[in-house]
C-alpha cells in the first residue's frame, strides 16, 4: 500500500522535518561540471521535492553524508586533543537501490573489520534512507548483475508523477508526516541492465601477473575518479595542519583517498608499491569482485557504474570485470 | 563510544642516539605489548607514523626512529621529559609460544631490527628456553649500526653475525649481503627450527629464498611487512595487500601465509 499526496503537500511535510533533519538529494547544478557547460549531478541539501534530480544518476554517491570528503578528527590547542562538535540533526538521503547497497560495504569497513570507527558511526546512526526508483537503467549501470537492483531498505520510498507525489512508507514516523489518498504503490526496480556482468569464480592471485592488466599501464592515466565516485570506496589519508596565523592550533583531518593516484602506497623516504597504473587498477578491481567477497562474504561493487560514466580514459570497470572470466580460464 | 583515533600522552623516558639520522626513544607505556607489534606515533601538527616496537620494559616501550618523513623529523626536536602521543599497541606482532623451547634464527636488515629485537632480548635474558638462537644483522656500514649497546651484550647468550654491506678499507669486520652467510649457516634441526626474516623488501626476498634453499620449512619462515598505514585499524585502506590488512593481520606473518599476500 501507499499514498499520493501533492507536491506541495509533500514540500510542507518536508519543511515539518527540517527541524530535525538535514535533507540530501541528487541536485542538477547547471554549468558546474570540469567542462564549460556541462551539468553536475550531486548530493546537495535540499528544501523541495522539485531541487530533486529523479530523471538522471547522480554523479556523485551519497556517501559524502556518512564520509565527507574532508573530516576533522580533533582541534589541537597546544597539546590537547578536542573532538569536534556533533550535528544534532539527523539526516534524510534520497538514493536510489544500489546506493542503499553501498552502504552495507561502508558499514563493513568502519563499524566491523575489527575496530567501529565512531566519527562513522554517529554520522551513520542518523541516517535513513529514501528510495528513489528506476523505471529503467541507465547507461553504463550493471546493478542487476552485482544483486544491488532491489532492496527493502529505506523509510520511505517516493515517485514524482506530474504534480503529484507517490509514497510507499514502512518508517512509522513519517507516516504521521506525509499524509494522503491510499493508493497502490511499488517502487520502480529495474530487472534487466544492457551492461551484464558475470564474476568468475576462482579469481586469485594466478590472475594477478597476468598479461591483461598491462593494457591499462597506458590507459589508466591514475587520475582517481573512479575511486571518488565510487560509492564503496573507503580508502582516506590523515592529514595534519596547523594555522598560518597561530602555528599552535591546528587540526587532524582524514580526506578521502584514491589507490590509483601516485603515493598511496608511498612510505617516509620515499618506498612504494604498485609503480605501474595497471598493477593499480588490478588491486582495486579485485577489492571490488573478489577479496572484499572473501573476507566479508559478498561483493564489493554494487554496479552502479559510476566509474565507467567518469573515466576520462573511457575504461570500462565492467568490461574489465568480464575479461576476467577469460582470464580465470587461461590460468587454471 | 571509544575513540580509536584518540591517543595517550607518554613521556619520553631517554633518548639515545644510534647513527646521525637514527635514534631510540623510551616512552612511558603501560598497554600490554608484544614485540612486532606497532603504535602510532602522533605529533598534534604533523601527523602520526606507525612505528615498531622494539623494546618492551616495565612501564616502558622503545621505538627506534628514523629521521625520514615529517613526524619522525618533528620529534628531533623533543627532549627527555617532552611529551609525546601514541595510540596502539596494534598488529599481532610475533608470539613468543611460537619460538620457545625452539631453534630460532633471526636475521634481519638494517632497521628491521627495530620489530625483532624483542625476540632477540627475550632469549637473551632467557637462554634456558630456547635450543640455541642466533642473529644475523646487516647494515649498511660500520656507520648505520643500531643498537650498538645490545650488539656488545648479546654475544654473551646469543651468537651473533654481523654483516655490513660495504665499508672503508681496513675494516675488520664480515662485508658483504646476509644473503651469503646462510649457506654456510649452522642450523642443528632444518625440519623445526624457527626463522624470522625482517628487513627491506630486497633483502626480504632473497633471504626468504636462500632459508627456503637450505630446506627451512615455510610454515616455520617468519617475515613482518612495513606498508604505508593511515590508522593503523583496518579503516584507511593504504597498507591493504590483495585481501590481507597488514595493520590487523599482520605485519607478522608466516611465509606459508605470506607468499600468498601481493601488493
Amino acid at each position: 500500500m501507499g499514498i499520493k499526496m501533492s507536491v506541495v503537500a509533500f514540500d510542507a511535510a518536508l519543511k515539518n522535518l527540517e527541524e530535525k533533519y538535514r535533507i540530501y538529494a541528487p541536485a542538477t547544478l547547471s554549468g558546474m561540471n570540469t567542462f564549460s557547460d556541462t551539468e553536475l549531478i550531486r548530493y546537495e541539501e535540499v528544501k523541495s521535492i522539485t531541487e530533486i534530480e529523479f530523471g538522471k544518476k547522480a554523479q556523485y554517491s551519497a556517501k559524502e553524508v556518512v564520509m565527507p570528503i574532508t573530516q576533522t578528527l580533533f582541534y589541537f590547542t597546544e597539546d590537547q586533543y578536542i573532538e569536534p562538535k556533533i550535528d544534532e540533526k539527523k539526516v534524510l538521503v534520497f538514493l536510489r537501490s544500489c546506493d542503499i547497497h553501498s552502504f552495507n560495504r561502508l558499514d563493513e569497513i568502519y563499524l566491523k573489520n575489527k575496530f567501529s570507527d565512531k566519527y562513522y558511526k554517529v554520522l551513520r546512526d542518523k541516517v535513513k534512507f529514501v528510495l528513489i526508483g528506476c523505471e529503467f537503467s541507465f547507461e553504463n549501470c550493471f546493478c542487476v548483475s552485482m544483486e544491488c537492483n532491489t532492496t527493502e531498505d529505506y523509510s520511505f520510498y517516493v515517485k514524482p508523477v506530474g504534480d503529484q507525489v507517490l509514497l510507499d512508507i514502512k518508517d512509522e514516523e513519517f507516516k504521521a508526516i506525509f499524509i494522503g489518498e491510499s493508493v497502490e504503490v511499488k517502487p520502480d526496480f529495474v530487472n534487466e541492465n544492457i551492461v551484464k556482468v558475470s564474476v568468475p569464480d576462482g579469481l586469485g592471485i594466478k590472475v594477478f601477473n597476468h598479461p591483461m592488466w598491462r593494457e591499462y599501464d597506458s590507459r589508466c592515466i591514475a587520475c582517481g575518479r573512479c575511486n571518488f565516485v565510487c560509492p564503496t570506496c573507503t580508502c582516506y589519508t590523515m592529514q595534519d595542519i596547523f594555522y598560518k596565523d597561530n602555528k599552535k592550533n591546528g587540526e587532524r583531518r582524514r580526506v578521502w583517498a584514491s589507490c590509483h593516484v601516485e603515493g598511496y602506497t608511498e612510505m617516509a623516504g620515499g618506498h612504494g608499491y604498485r609503480k605501474l597504473n595497471g598493477e593499480r587498477m588490478r588491486f582495486k578491481t579485485m577489492h571490488k569482485v573478489y577479496d572484499f567477497k572473501k573476507r566479508f562474504g559478498y561483493h564489493m561493487c554494487t554496479g552502479c557504474g559510476r566509474c565507467d560514466d567518469v573515466c576520462p580514459q573511457y575504461i570500462s570497470f565492467s568490461n574489465c570485470i568480464n575479461k576476467l572470466n577469460n582470464v580465470v580460464k587461461e590460468v587454471e | 563510544m571509544e575513540n580509536i583515533y584518540m591517543p595517550v600522552q607518554a613521556r619520553i623516558l631517554s633518548i639515545v642516539p644510534h647513527t646521525d639520522i637514527e635514534v631510540n626513544f623510551r616512552i612511558e607505556f603501560n598497554s600490554l605489548c608484544k614485540p612486532g607489534q606497532f603504535v602510532e606515533v602522533s605529533i598534534p601538527k604533523y601527523g602520526e607514523a606507525p612505528i615498531s616496537i622494539c623494546g618492551i620494559g616495565p612501564g616502558f616501550i622503545d621505538l627506534t626512529l628514523r629521521r625520514v618523513g615529517v613526524v619522525t623529523e618533528a620529534l628531533y626536536d623533543f627532549k627527555v621529559g617532552d611529551s609525546l602521543f601514541v595510540r596502539g599497541p596494534y598488529g599481532n606482532g610475533f608470539d613468543m609460544e611460537d619460538f620457545i623451547n625452539k631453534e630460532v634464527i633471526v636475521a634481519a636488515g638494517g632497521s628491521g631490527l627495530a620489530p625483532v629485537k624483542g625476540i632477540v632480548d627475550y632469549f637473551y635474558d632467557n637462554p634456558d628456553l630456547t635450543k640455541g638462537c642466533q642473529l644475523l644483522v646487516g647494515f649498511k656500514s660500520p656507520k648505520d649500526f643500531l643498537f650498538k649497546e645490545s650488539l656488545k651484550l648479546w654475544p654473551k647468550n646469543i651468537q651473533l653475525l654481523i654483516t655490513v654491506d660495504s665499508a672503508p678499507e681496513g675494516y675488520a669486520g664480515n662485508i658483504g649481503l646476509i644473503t651469503k652467510y646462510i649457506e654456510s649457516l649452522v642450523i642443528k634441526d632444518i625440519e623445526t627450527a624457527q626463522v624470522v626474516v625482517v628487513g627491506p623488501p630486497m633483502m626480504m626476498k632473497f633471504t626468504v629464498a636462500e632459508f627456503l634453499k637450505r630446506g627451512i620449512k615455510e610454515e616455520n619462515l617468519w617475515v613482518s611487512y612495513e606498508r604505508k598505514m593511515c590508522c593503523g585499524v583496518g579503516k584507511c585502506g593504504h597498507c591493504k595487500m590483495n585481501d590481507t590488512y597488514i595493520c590487523l593481520d599482520g605485519p607478522v606473518f608466516k611465509y606459508s601465509e605470506a607468499k600468498n599476500i601481493v601488493d
